[in-house]
């Protein structure tokens, strides 16, 4: 067979059956191919919006997400959600056209190094060289992408190497050599995470990405309960612990939440899993959870010892891992911690945030808790990146792992929506709501066409407060309120935005209109855009750059009748989802 | 602050393109320092051996490891302790050297330290010499009165001593 049916081939042999994709000149002989497949093919309108579908996808289903560019510029315009998939390690297969190989070096028409330019943002790269080399190339990228810690791979695909012939082996089997995770975790230090937690009096559990991508939520949640420790997350770990739990605290670093800072600040042992310690979430690591030993559970070696020094780093699986340490906790009595457990609820109670407010312009807290109240916990919501994320990081409730999706570590504006339509794909099931800033989505705006010709009934909230909300903040806050270039003057009517797309498109003003307008767009089972006007003057405490966690600027506005109550949520049943 | 050291970290890397710039731009990206760093086939077929000399404190040591090892085409990765490592380089000196006296002398020089003159011209000769970067040192500081043209140094290579391999 030809090259470019061995690629459609491997593909479908991963059990692929959508890819996200742009063609190109060089790409004519996978897309002829293609042309006859059973493979779903989405067109994109920007090769961006297919990274970040692909990314979506694999966040939303636990598979890997593939997305195809051209060579040159296609290739370039990938970059940037191949680098946000690594930064979160998200599972991606991201094939780029390239030019031919006797053409390679010579500064041909949409030639680019592709391998050069993705080797220090993919989990390993391949360029196929001879058309034999692609099943064996394409089936290794997946094992790659999928196992140890997840993340992207990039195969550079020269036409001539899609068109020329090859015997499609029978049976192919992984080598990599210089490959091999770890799984378990080295049963004596597991052995002295039990002592060392059962020795704690103030014990924290701190989980991040890792517990996601591993499954391992139910293993956390036994392990909260048993030794009575309370749960704080990183951003990529928002979901895998209930956060209506008692012992929930939220979210945890410069943007987090008051209850998770102090907590960590004054816990004698944490208990990090899968998470990577970021900046974000440390804040200054110098005065980082300065009473606590730590225990650090990766199945990345290279995350332990980086940013923070461990007293039990344990490498492997964190499912297998902590499945290991359960075994040998229940089999004590356990640490009895029921003072610490008493103190931190009381502690999460006097700092929950208000949420319901009744001003115009819309404050952001309303809004979400009416997102909240429209959706059950099975909706997938994704969000951009800045103050929409943040603030649906603090007063969105997310009880399950793969619901909240996020560009975490690259930050990447303009990845909301597009992952939103990956997400969708991927869970057709599922709602899906996007929550983004005005700028973020006019940064990938055009693919309204894409949501609307595939008929992909993802809704989008724009919180639209004419400026970079983020930014702005941080100028308010540390530059003197010198608000260089966040103001953004001229923007489209978002709401004719979506109609010259052919997507519906409502406008929310005022409180109470955002839950039942979502909740119409929602059962439309249409694409839908919603243009929320909101306060741009709301902004979130947090910690300044280079400060501890203790170190919070701002006024949290906090609940004071019941704290614990967090916004209704029916379930799927009572919406009537079927 | 840790005490930073100098370390000769041996890897055996898969015999592929590519793969030297996927080590050396792990070290540019992250920040590494690099004194060196050489690449040949090893003793397996498909396999080449690194040996990369680099500055830093334990934790940064420990990090290049680790980040090494994540590397897919890199095998094995391994700090070699200095006392337990034959460590040589090759250098070629090609040295200004008209007058009889200077010849004999650089001649000299060259038989000191177990070196060989490769090739010779009317106002010139190439001096070629193995050994430790410190000896190789020496013999440069020595010829640098002659009026030296041209250095090229291939940097460090190693291997443990006894039957240790990695």
């Amino acid at each position: 067979m030809k090259g470019s049916q061995a690629i459609i081939k491997s593909l479908t042999d991963e059990g692929v059956d959508v890819v996200f994709g742009y063609p190109g000149g060089v790409l004519l002989p996978l897309y002829d191919v293609i042309y006859d497949s059973d493979l779903k093919h989405i067109l994109v309108r920007h090769e961006q919006c297919a990274a970040h579908a692909a990314d979506g996808y694999a966040r939303a289903s636990g598979k890997v997400g593939v997305c195809i560019g051209t060579s040159g510029p296609g290739a370039t315009n990938l970059v940037t959600g191949i680098a946000t998939a690594y930064m979160d390690s998200a599972p991606i297969v991201a094939l780029a056209g390239q030019v031919g190989t006797s053409l390679i070096g010579n500064d041909a028409f949409q030639e680019v190094d592709t391998i050069g330019i993705t080797m220090p943002i993919s989990k390993h790269s391949y360029q196929a060289m001879e058309s034999s080399e692609i099943p064996q190339m394409i089936r290794s990228s997946f094992y790659i992408a999928r196992t140890g810690r997840p993340g992207p791979v990039v195969v550079d695909l020269p036409k001539d190497v899609q068109e020329g012939e090859l015997d499609y082996p029978e049976n192919i089997t992984i080598d990599l050599p210089g490959y091999k995770p770890t799984k378990k975790g080295h049963p004596l230090q597991v052995k002295k995470a039990a002592e060392l937690i059962l020795k704690s009096k103030k014990p924290v559990i701190l989980a991040g990405g890792g517990v996601i991508h591993s499954n391992s939520s139910e293993e956390l949640q036994h392990l909260s309960e048993l030794i009575g420790a309370p749960v704080t997350t990183s951003l990529m770990g928002k979901g895998c612990f209930p956060e209506d739990n008692l012992l929930s605290l939220g979210m945890l670093g410069m943007h987090g939440r008051k209850s998770s800072n102090m907590m960590v600040d004054e816990c004698d042992c944490l208990i990090a899993v899968g998470c990577r310690f970021s900046d974000r979430t440390t804040g200054d690591v110098n005065k980082f959870a300065p009473n606590a030993k730590i225990i650090h559970i990766d199945v990345d070696p290279a995350e332990i010892g980086k940013n923070v020094d461990v007293s039990v780093p344990i490498v492997g699986d964190a499912k297998i891992i902590l499945s290991h340490l359960l075994r040998i906790m229940s089999q004590t009595n356990g640490p009895n911690n029921h003072d610490w457990t008493d103190y931190v609820r009381n502690f999460r109670a006097s700092c929950m945030p208000r949420l319901s407010f009744d001003d115009m312009p819309l404050k952001p807290q309303q809004v979400i808790k009416e997102i909240s109240e429209a959706v059950t916990d099975d909706t997938i919501v994704t969000t951009d990146v800045g103050q929409n994320q943040m603030w649906m990081a603090h007063y969105f409730t997310s009880r399950n792992p793969r619901k909240f999706l996020s560009s975490g570590g690259l930050g990447t504006m303009g990845f909301g929506f597009p992952a939103a339509m990956g997400a969708k794909v991927a869970m057709p099931d599922e709602d899906v709501v996007a929550v983004c800033g005005d700028g973020g989505f006019l940064m990938v705006c055009q693919d309204l066409a894409t949501v609307k010709e595939y008929d992909i009934p993802v809704v989008v909230c724009v919180l639209d407060n004419r400026y970079l909300g983020m930014v702005f903040q941080w100028q308010k806050l540390f530059y003197d309120e010198r608000i260089s270039q966040t103001k953004l003057k001229a923007m489209p009517d978002f709401v004719k935005l979506a109609e010259a797309f052919g997507v519906n498109a409502y406008r929310v003003e005022r409180p109470g209109e955002m839950k039942e307008t979502l909740k119409n767009a929602l059962n439309s089972g249409e694409p839908t855009l919603i243009d929320v006007m909101i306060d741009p003057d709301e902004i979130l405490p947090m910690v300044p750059p280079g400060c501890g966690l203790t170190e919070i600027v701002g006024e949290y506005k906090v609940e004071r009748e019941n704290p614990n109550e967090i916004p209704y949520r029916p379930s799927a049943q009572e919406t009537g989802g079927d | 602050m840790d005490e930073q050291r100098s370390h000769i970290i041996s890897a055996l890397v898969l015999h592929r393109p590519g793969v030297l710039q996927r080590v050396a731009g792990l070290f540019t990206r992250r920040g590494f320092n690099i004194d060196s760093i050489t690449v040949g086939p090893s003793e397996q077929d498909g396999m080449a051996r690194m040996t990369i000399i680099s500055r830093g404190d334990d934790k940064i040591l420990e990090q290049i490891t680790k980040q090494l090892n994540k590397i897919i085409e890199v095998i094995k990765v391994r700090d070699l302790d200095a006392e337990g490592t034959v460590i040589r380089e090759l250098c070629l000196i090609k040295t200004h050297a008209t007058s009889e006296r200077s010849r004999s002398e650089i001649i000299q020089y060259a038989n000191i330290f177990r070196g060989r003159i490769v090739d010779a011209g009317p106002e010139n000769l190439t001096l070629e010499i193995t050994g430790t970067p410190e000896k190789i040192d020496a013999l440069i500081d020595l010829l640098r009165g002659f009026g030296i043209k041209e250095i090229s140094r291939t940097g460090p290579t190693a291997i443990s001593r006894g039957s240790k391999t990695i």
